[in-house]
This record gives structure tokens, sequence and C-alpha cells, in this order.
């Protein structure tokens, strides 16, 4: 086992991909080896592969996604990296329309391996074009998976399955995540998607967290312990396919649900959760399902009006004694 | 406009061919049009008549491993990269033997077996992916190409200048085929764009353009084949755009009552196939006899595609869940 961050995890993943598979490619805006990415992911890597594998890009997000489907769809395994979350919006048509929907609408005869990696999430006070956590937009496009990992383990796991796999992927980097360590083995590894993890197990009360609120509930949970409330945490880790059994299970051990995600509340990552477990197992519930999410407003820029609208401990723990 | 024609380079099978496809296209749209009337032509459909020089012309340039891209008006470029009619008009009525089971319908055909990946019915959304295509080529070492059709209207789609000025910095083997008809929807080019000519626009990246009359299907081979030429060299991508005309309205049975009639008479004299056809007969290529020949075996290749069509079992409901993901991992995450 080694310890390592998670942007050098992800970089590792990238690396050896690159070098088991020669059709991987990576695509971006300053992704080469003047800059590395806009958080430094991809440190290194030009100079390792070579200019034409680590391509830098005209700002021109649908440009890059675009090239991306075409390339994946005649045999390359592009990763593609939008610089920042909010700007998927520029290639909305090419992430929806044509990468989730090739291989429907052409009846399976081809696949759309594509990687888009992007970072989420608030907490650096850089305003509303850059900070918001837009899960749920492509939670809602079928053809699409989400993969969402909180840990260094998972996103070098998940990474690798997604470059290996045959669906374009939204691979989702929250950004204060980047330099948060943890442990990984030596050896080559692998994180299938649609299989949830319990980071924390317990009793009482199960919450289930995405991305960065996977360690805020952690951290509560810690917290509530010693109150005598036993948390466990459950995280998603892929938001599709989601792991519905897992959550289902916790929730029919636990009795008691908080869902914790940081985008907007209204139809949003928790909403789906929720009404799942509604569904599925409202007889197991021993009291409402709780859920902790950002108000519906755009992300603020003073640190102060972001702390406010960010899910943090307080409002986590919150929402666990109002219903244990 | 670089007017050519000159066919004593060409010879007679090549020359046959294409006119074989382009009375094929004619006589296929013809009769998608006729089914469209008996209600047997589900959603709708947009027409490639008075255009099949483009796609004939440019086609006629490629090999079986170049790829294409197409739009909602794609039927033609399906045919002339080499489509099955059989196949392609299941799919327009919806049936389960077509390319994409009745998944896609007339505006999303594909046949990635002979490179045509695929219509998008996103007006301008190809231009990327015929990009990426030809990125794959670039980064595989191959020399195949890409053809890219869109029409006049896409040429203002953001995605327009994202693309080619992209494929022009990175040298990409692709062709840009612009098949300015004139109209976007109802909307006449000069009121959308202060130029005439959309192949000046290649200036803007850097890249060969060139406007050609896109009713010679020889003038449209001439074009296709100096930039297909290029591409193949690995000497980057050349904007090419083809004027022409629809003979019909942009959709169903819109009836373009936004054209003048004079209009629509002068480009309807100027039928890229009976100009093609006198052309033949003045060199000998052709004659009545041969003509009539042709256009017998042209129709009963459509009416035989339009019987297996016709015969052809609609999918089952259930089969509208298959082909979101692929079936390994549609299993692996039950």
């Amino acid at each position: 086992m080694k310890k390592i961050t998670i942007r050098d995890a992800l970089r590792e993943a990238l690396r050896e991909e690159m070098q088991r598979d020669k059709t991987v490619f990576l695509l971006g805006e300053d992704i080469g080896r003047y800059w590395g990415g806009a958080f430094g992911v991809t440190k290194g890597l030009a100079e390792e592969f070579g200019d034409e594998r680590v391509r830098d890009t005209p700002i021109s997000e649908s440009a890059i996604i675009g090239v991306g489907v075409g390339a994946a769809i005649t045999g390359m395994r592009p990763v593609a990296e939008i610089m920042f979350g909010d700007l998927t919006a520029l290639a909305m048509d090419q992430i929806c329309n044509q990468a989730a929907k090739i291989r429907y609408m052409f009846g399976g005869q081809a696949s759309v391996p594509l990687v888009i990696r992007t970072p989420f999430g608030a907490g650096v006070n850089i305003a509303s074009h850059h900070s918001q956590s837009l899960e749920a937009w492509f939670m809602h496009t079928p053809g699409l998976y989400v993969a969402a990992p909180s840990t260094p383990y998972d996103a070098k796991g998940l990474l690798k399955a997604a470059v290996r796999g045959s669906s374009p992927v939204l691979f989702v980097e929250h950004k204060l995540l980047y330099p948060v360590d943890g442990m990984i083995p030596e050896e080559n590894f692998v994180v299938p998607f649609g299989v949830a993890d319990v980071k924390r197990e317990g009793s009482d009360v199960s919450i289930v967290a995405t991305l960065y609120m996977v360690h805020k509930a952690l951290a509560t949970a810690e917290q509530l312990g010693k109150e005598g409330i036993s948390v466990e945490v459950v995280d998603p880790r892929t938001l599709a396919p989601l792991d519905r059994q897992a959550i289902l299970k916790s929730v029919r051990k636990t009795g008691r649900l908080v869902v914790v995600s940081e985008d907007c509340k209204t139809a949003g990552v928790s909403s789906e959760i929720a009404a799942i477990v509604a569904e599925e197992a409202l007889d197991y519930l021993d009291a409402p399902i709780k859920r902790v999410a950002e108000p519906d407003t755009p992300v603020p820029f003073s640190p102060t009006l972001e702390k406010f609208v960010v899910p943090d401990e307080k409002t986590i723990a919150r929402a666990v004694k109002e219903i244990v | 406009m670089i007017a050519m024609g000159r066919v004593s380079m060409m010879d007679n099978a090549k020359l046959l061919e294409m006119y074989r496809q382009m009375l094929t296209i004619r006589f296929f749209e013809e009769k998608v049009f006729e089914l469209y009337g008996q209600n047997l032509v589900p959603g709708t459909i947009h027409l490639y008549e008075g255009e099949e020089a483009v796609a004939v012309g440019v086609c006629a340039n490629l090999r079986k491993d170049d790829y294409i891209t197409s739009t909602h008006r794609g039927h033609g470029h399906c045919i002339a990269k080499g489509a099955r009619l059989d196949k392609t008009m299941a799919e327009i009525l919806g049936r389960k033997t077509g390319y994409c089971k009745g998944k896609g319908g007339s505006m999303h055909i594909a046949d990635f077996s002979i490179g045509m990946l695929g219509a998008t019915a996103v007006v301008g959304a190809g231009i990327p992916i015929a990009a990426g295509a030809g990125s794959s080529i670039k980064l595989r070492g191959t020399d195949q190409v890409v053809a890219c059709f869109f029409g006049d209207g896409a040429s203002n789609q953001g995605t327009f200048h994202e693309a080619i000025n992209l494929a022009a910095v990175w040298s990409l083997p692709v062709v840009f085929v612009c098949e300015n008809n004139l109209y976007a929807m109802g909307t006449r080019q000069s009121r959308v764009m202060l130029i005439e000519n959309i192949a000046d626009r290649a200036k803007a990246y850097g890249i060969a353009g060139v406007a050609v009359d896109g009713n010679d299907v020889l003038a449209v081979f001439e074009g296709a084949k100096e930039a297909v030429k290029r591409a193949r060299k690995g000497e980057g991508p050349t904007l090419m755009e083809c004027k022409t005309y629809r003979h019909r309205g942009h959709s169903r049975f819109d009836p373009a009552a936004y054209r003048p009639k004079q209009e629509v008479d002068a480009w309807l004299k100027k039928d890229p196939i009976a100009i093609f056809q006198t052309r033949l007969v003045d060199i000998g290529v052709l004659s009545e006899a041969s003509i009539e020949e042709l256009v017998h075996e042209c129709r009963k290749a459509v009416d035989d595609a339009t019987k297996f069509a016709l015969e052809s079992p609609f999918p089952e409901p259930e089969e509208a869940l298959e082909d979101v993901y692929s079936p390994e991992e549609s299993a692996s995450v039950q």
C-alpha cells in the first residue's frame, strides 16, 4: 500500500491506461506540457507520451467533446477534460444528444468509449461560473454513466474502469478533493461501476453522501459517535449506474436515511436517492427521509455567502438529530 | 466557381456508376415521398431530391474505409457511400430490420461497416464529430479521410467555427462539404449572412476553400478530388461549398411557399441528373436504350427494397429498453 493524493491517483490511472492501450489519448484546454491541466492532473503526461496523445485544444468545449465522440466511434479511447464543470454547459449537445444517444439511436452499432473528466463543487471562492455541482443533469441522461469518487482508491479505480468501458462517462472530480490523500495498493486494480462502498458501518442512521460530502459525513459520523449515535456512511461512488441495492440494504438495517449531496436540492442527486428509498423501502423507515443539499441558488462568491450555501458538518448533524 | 467536367479523364464505368447512384437516390426519395403520402412513414422526412450530385460527386472519391458524417437530410449520403437500400428503407419505415433496428428513423441512419458514422439531426452537430474521426485517423496513422456533410444553416452554428478551426490547426484529414441549398428551413441565406460564398469562410481558418456548382456532379467530383487528395496526403482540411437546391420543401409536405416561383423554375431546369445524363449521351457513354435499362434497374432496386421494408416486422415494444448501454455493461450493473 502507498499513500497518494487524489490528484496523483487520477494521474496514475491515466498513465497506466495510456501505457496499457495505445488508443487512449487525452484532450482539453491547457492539459499539455505548459500547464498540465488547471488542477495539475495531467502534469508530466505530455512529456511522457507526446503532444499528440496529450493534446492542448482551442477554447472550444463543444469541439473538445465532439472530437472525443468522433474519435471514440472510430476506434480510439479519448479522455477529454473540461476545465470546470460549469463549462460542460457549452458542450451539452455533444454530451447529451450525441455521446449519450449514439449507441441507442444507431441501434447498438457503435460504442462511445469517451471519458469526460471535469471538476465540480464549491469551496474555493471562484463564484457562480466555476463552482456548481451539476451531477443531476447527467444522471438524467440515459446512455451516460456518471462517476463521483471521494477517495484516491475510488478515483484511480473508477477512472481506469471508465477508460476501459464502452459507454461515455461523465467523470466528476471535486476540486476540494484533489489534495486529499489516502492509501491505495501498489498493484493494478479497477473499481467497477455500480458498486457502492460503505465507508463507515453504523446501526442508527444511514447517511448516503457523494464526493466531498462523503468526508463531511464521515467527520459528522465521528462526532455523533461520541454522542452515542451510530452512523453508517454509504458512498454510491457512481451515480449512474446507482447501486440501489446497497442503499436499500443500509436503510433496511438502520431504518433512517439522510442524503447529503452538494448539488441544489430540487430535482437533484438527493431527490433521486430519496425517491428510490421511498418507493422501495418505505416500510423499513422509522422516520422521514432527510435531505441535506445546497439551496436552489447559484454558488455565490463572498466566503460568508458561499459557506452558507454549502452543506457542512453542522447541517448534516442537525438533519441526523431531527430523525434519530 | 470552378466549372469543370473533364469527362475524358474518367473511365466509363465510373461515370455510369455515378449516374446509377444519382438515379437510385432520386427514385428512392420519390418512393419515400409516395410512402409518406400513404401514411407508411412515421414522423417526418427530409428529401435529397435535387442535391444528388453532391453526395455522389463527393463519395465517388472515397474508399470503403473512409468515413462520412451526415445530417437529417441524409438518405442520399447513405446511398452514395454504399449503404443497402433495403435496410435504409426499413429504418425509414421504423422496422426491426432497419439499420438501427427502428430506433433511429429517417434522421438517424448509420452504417458503421461502410464508414457511414451516422446522421445527426442537430444542425451542425456532426462537424466536430467529423473532426474527431479525423483526429482518430491521424493518431492511428492511416490514410483514411472524412467527408463531413452539412448545410448552409449549419455554417452559422458555433460548432462550425469550433470544429473547422480545430481541424485546421491540427491539420486533420477532413473535407467539410457544405451543401448550400440556399434555405435553412424557410430562411434564405441572404437573410442570415452577408457573404455569398460560404467557402470564403475558409480564409478565416487558414485552409483551402472552394465553391462549386453542386448540380454538376463532375464539378463536385473534381472539387472533392482535390480536397480528398490534400486530406489523404496529410495536408489538412478543405471547406468545399456545393451550391445546389432541393426540389421539394424542407420536410414532409412543406410547399416551400417562401421560394419565388422563378427561382424554383430556374433551378429545376438545372436538374443534376438531367445535366449529367445529357453530357453522358453527348460523349457516347449513354444511349436511349441504356438509359431505359438503367432506369428500370434502379427502380427495381428501390421497389425490392421497399418490398423488403414493408414485409418486415416492427420491433417488439420492449426492444425500446435495449441498446442504451452495451449488453455486457447492462448485465453487470443489474
